[in-house]
């Protein structure tokens, strides 16, 4: 569904992603893992159009998106919940769900979840709750919801979460995981970056591993579990 | 001072505050959601005065010449927008030379069409009266202009809270990048506030043609002011430009009453304590990451 073909991506004179290639099947969700400043963010903002790759093709459904503007990107089904969450703070936790809303795309698949904010605040009943607060009120783990519900409520084919763990309780780390593998079933795919290895490893279908801009490793979350050298060497686990 | 004269000095203060109003309104939004310091905004403000005198020339009468000075200053601001801003986003050096060249260029064309000797644009008659206020006697003009600016303010005010374009822009203010990766494009939202902040600045011009005059140069001083305006009530926010307008208006008019001399310096004054004291401005928020 999401394919990235020798992707090379610079921050001023940093050669960051240095011809990163992979491939997200549909409905599948990948978890990529790697030390700080391996790349993933990188490898994030460069999908969803935040930093434009120099060289290479990044192609989701079959069309290529690197070069587009984000929010053409977005538009192609892909919604992004970033690392910090980036909630807006001027606006209400409702206004924060609904700015960036749009209807169900017409191409989706059969049985594909159509989410409305009534949906969303099934799933998280604590942001109805305090829908007119506003968003930064919230704690760490309730502000997750809100970026997740945000990002839902673009009815996207594709989320990419961006270190939805970070800075969190581990009870609430738990919760994100559930969430996770609820968002799993309802038929999105998903690429999940993360520093947790438990977490990726309980929710993702396969796990990638980046270095210095490029896959070293993949597999299934088992055969990495398994595999002491690499979890030492590249996750210092 | 009679209490009588006190009071008209403070309604002419509160009516050229309404004026800076909204041309600050525009100029502040647009800086707090684009980073754009619009130097050639005052321009907006020269030729929407000048494109409506030129209409009521033409015998077409005050309201009409109002609504298409409006509108054209709207097209102008759009078109300046999509063809010479978008290239600058980002870069203040050339968005400062491009806008402040800009106002040279606006002004020099105005005198060419129209002369530079001072002009004015005659009070619509339906309003050329006078109204009993109570302590004084008043022109209905400057009520209504008055009331225009506080109609202005709860419009916006309606439209920021309560609209789903005022949390695109209130969005937009805190967090660019995040709102296009959610699928909203931010450059037609530009070009629409950009244009709606020349078409505000262009009815400033229009009701301030009655008030003020006309002449080139008028646009400067005004922008002088409604940047005075957009640092003391803060960045980004309306709300902070109408209680910096007023301020500032009413600052000006006193002082000119008062001390003549001294009135550029009290407004300074003003802004100095206003940064000293809340270095964001009245109405400003703290400097984003």
């Amino acid at each position: 569904m999401l394919k990235l073909e020798q992707v090379h991506t610079y921050y001023g004179n940093s050669h960051i992603l240095q011809g990163l290639s992979f491939e997200v099947p549909t409905g599948k969700c990948m978890a990529l893992l790697g030390r700080n400043g391996a790349g993933k963010t990188t490898t994030i903002h460069s999908i969803a159009g935040l930093t434009t790759p120099r060289h290479g093709r990044i192609s989701f459904c079959g069309a290529t998106i690197s070069g587009l503007p984000s929010y053409k990107i977005a538009r192609q089904g892909i919604a992004l919940v970033p690392q910090g969450r980036r909630i807006f703070p001027s606006l209400t936790i409702r206004e924060n769900l609904t700015v960036s809303a749009r209807e169900a795309r017409q191409d989706r698949k059969a049985g594909q979840k159509v989410w409305t904010l009534e949906e969303v605040y099934e799933l998280f009943p604590i942001l109805k709750e305090r829908e007119q607060n506003m968003g930064t009120q919230l704690s760490g783990g309730q502000q997750q919801m809100l970026a997740i519900g945000r990002a839902l409520l673009t009815n996207p084919h594709f989320l990419l979460m961006d270190e939805p763990s970070e800075g969190l309780a581990p009870v609430v780390i738990e919760q994100i995981g559930e969430i996770i593998q609820t968002l799993k079933k309802t038929g999105l795919s998903i690429l999940l970056v993360e520093q947790n290895f438990y977490l990726a490893c309980a929710v993702a279908d396969e796990v990638l591993i980046m270095n210095k801009g490029q896959i070293v490793w993949n597999g299934s979350p088992q055969a990495l579990l398994a595999n002491k050298e690499v979890q030492h060497q590249y996750l210092g686990v | 001072m009679t209490t009588s004269t006190l009071a008209m000095h403070i309604l002419n203060g509160l009516a050229y505050g309404m004026l800076l109003f909204m041309i600050a309104a525009g100029l502040s939004i647009i800086f707090g959601l684009m980073n754009i310091v619009n130097l050639a905004h005052g321009t907006f403000y020269l030729v929407g005065v000048y494109v409506a005198y030129t209409f009521v020339q033409q015998g077409t009468g005050f309201w009409p010449a109002l609504l298409l000075a409006i509108v054209i200053v709207a097209a102008l601001g759009m078109v300046m927008e999509k063809v010479l801003m978008e290239r600058v986003y980002g870069k203040e050096l050339e968005q400062v030379l491009l806008t402040f060249g800009l106002s040279f260029i606006f002004a020099d064309v105005v005198k060419w069409i129209w002369g530079s000797s001072p002009l004015t644009l005659p009070v619509p008659s339906a309003l050329d009266f006078s109204l009993n206020v109570g302590l004084t006697e008043f022109p209905a003009y400057r009520i209504f202009v008055i009331g225009i600016g506080c109609l202005l303010a709860a419009g916006l005010w309606y439209m920021e809270n309560k609209t789903r374009i005022g949390a695109i822009i209130r969005a937009g203010v805190d967090d660019r990048e995040m709102l296009a990766a959610l699928g909203i494009n931010i450059k037609i939202v530009f070009t629409a506030i950009f244009a709606v902040g020349a078409a505000l600045a262009g009815l400033s011009g229009v009701l301030g043609g009655p008030i003020m005059g006309m002449y080139v140069g008028i646009d400067s001083e005004i922008l002088v002011s409604s940047l005075v305006i957009v640092v003391v009530g803060g960045l980004g926010t309306w709300k902070g430009a109408f209680i910096g307008a007023i301020l500032i208006g009413l600052t000006d008019t006193l002082g000119r009453v008062w001390f003549p001399s001294l009135t550029m310096a009290m407004i300074f004054v003003i802004m100095i304590m206003v940064l000293l004291i809340r270095p964001n401005g009245l109405f400003g928020r703290g400097a984003q990451a």
